[in-house]
């Protein structure tokens, strides 16, 4: 049997549709989840998808953090429940407190769509096992107007001794993009962020869009590898086993 | 029970980086205007709260500006407490701060 997947659907969600499409085709069982539920509908993983939550009104995300649905999330993943953020569900992750850091407007001001490089750092974890090879570039599409992802420098550091890091925007060969590289790095993320996961291991976001590279149709699926590892990762912990590959968020 | 009108001044904390400020620096030459410098673009929120006293009605807004108005991370916020806030006390239905 297919594990379940859920993705929430917030007002203003807009790539709902491309993530049930991209978990159908990842072998998972796709269920909505409206953002009014209480419940998660007994689900093995969450996904929160990119778009305009609430009209990204007072800051990308925060509107959507207060939603009922945002409770059941929260104490989902306070279980261990493995949730993804992709984009605009990376900012609701954020302003919620699941995972460290913060985005902010692009450096340049202007919503940002087209095709990034990004790299996983680590394969160890529920979101990226199934990826080929760790500092592999994996082209995907950004979409974003708040997507430069910030924290302090003792944050970042902390971050980075944790090994919270999970994808740094690349180049296509994939060298570590710098912080004011705008081909590479389009939204001057700090220390080339595109995504990052939190200290226990089973939640993370991430800026770019996997959901939208996930069959060659769309020109590129480097991103199947991601939703493909979530999937597998839902439905090892649906089996009753543990999610990760191995033990993740060694704090 | 009273009514109190209050602003919340939400601003990027020093050393955040502020786009918008810089592009509203960067316009600056467009009007002729000079010697201006570090600007700060933020968000004012004016909200009116009834509550039992006056520090009863800080204390919501202080919540409010923490939990949601301001993002710790990189936004700092100042409450003001604004004139033209009209006390209800035994006020009938039909009256309205102004």
């Amino acid at each position: 049997m297919p594990v379940r997947v859920g993705v929430v659907v917030f007002p203003g969600s807009n790539c709902d549709r491309d993530t049930v499409h991209a978990l159908d085709l990842a072998g998972a069982e796709p269920v909505v989840l409206w953002h009014e539920q209480a419940s998660l509908d007994g689900v093995a993983a969450v996904v929160l998808p990119g778009g305009f939550a609430y009209g990204d009104y007072l800051r990308a995300g925060v509107i959507a953090r207060f939603s009922p649905v945002m409770r059941a999330v929260e104490a989902f993943a306070a279980e261990g429940g493995l949730v993804l953020g992709i984009c605009n569900g990376f900012q609701v992750l954020a302003e919620a407190g699941l995972v460290p850091g913060a985005l902010l407007r692009n450096r340049e001001l202007r919503f940002l769509g087209r095709d990034v490089h990004i790299a996983a750092e680590r394969l160890d974890t529920p979101f990226t096992h199934a990826l080929a090879a760790a500092g592999q570039p994996l082209r995907m599409p950004i979409a974003h107007g708040e997507g430069c992802y910030f924290g302090d420098d003792p944050a970042l550091d902390a971050l980075e001794a944790d090994r919270g890091v999970l994808f740094r925007y690349v180049d296509e060969r994939g060298e570590r993009a710098a912080d004011d590289d705008r081909t590479a790095n389009p939204n001057g993320s700090l220390r080339a962020i595109a995504g990052v996961i939190a200290p226990r291991g089973n939640v993370a976001g991430l800026m770019p869009h996997p959901e939208r590279a996930a069959e060659g149709i769309l020109g590129s699926d480097d991103g199947a590898g991601i939703i493909r590892s979530l999937v597998d990762s839902a439905a090892r912990a649906a089996s009753g086993g543990d999610a990760s590959p191995v033990t993740v968020g060694a704090r | 029970m009273s009514t109190h009108r209050f602003a919340v001044n939400v601003t990027p904390k020093p050393g955040i980086l502020d786009p918008q400020g810089r592009a509203v620096e960067g316009s600056l030459d467009h009007l002729g205007i000079s010697g201006v410098s570090a600007v700060r673009v933020g968000r004012r929120v004016e909200l009116t709260v009834e509550a039992a006293d006056e520090a009863a009605a800080r204390a919501v807004v202080e919540r409010l500006a923490a939990e949601l108005l301001a993002n710790p991370l990189i936004e700092a916020y100042a409450i003001e407490t604004l004139a033209g806030a009209s006390s209800l006390v035994g006020a009938t239905s039909g009256s309205e701060p102004t």
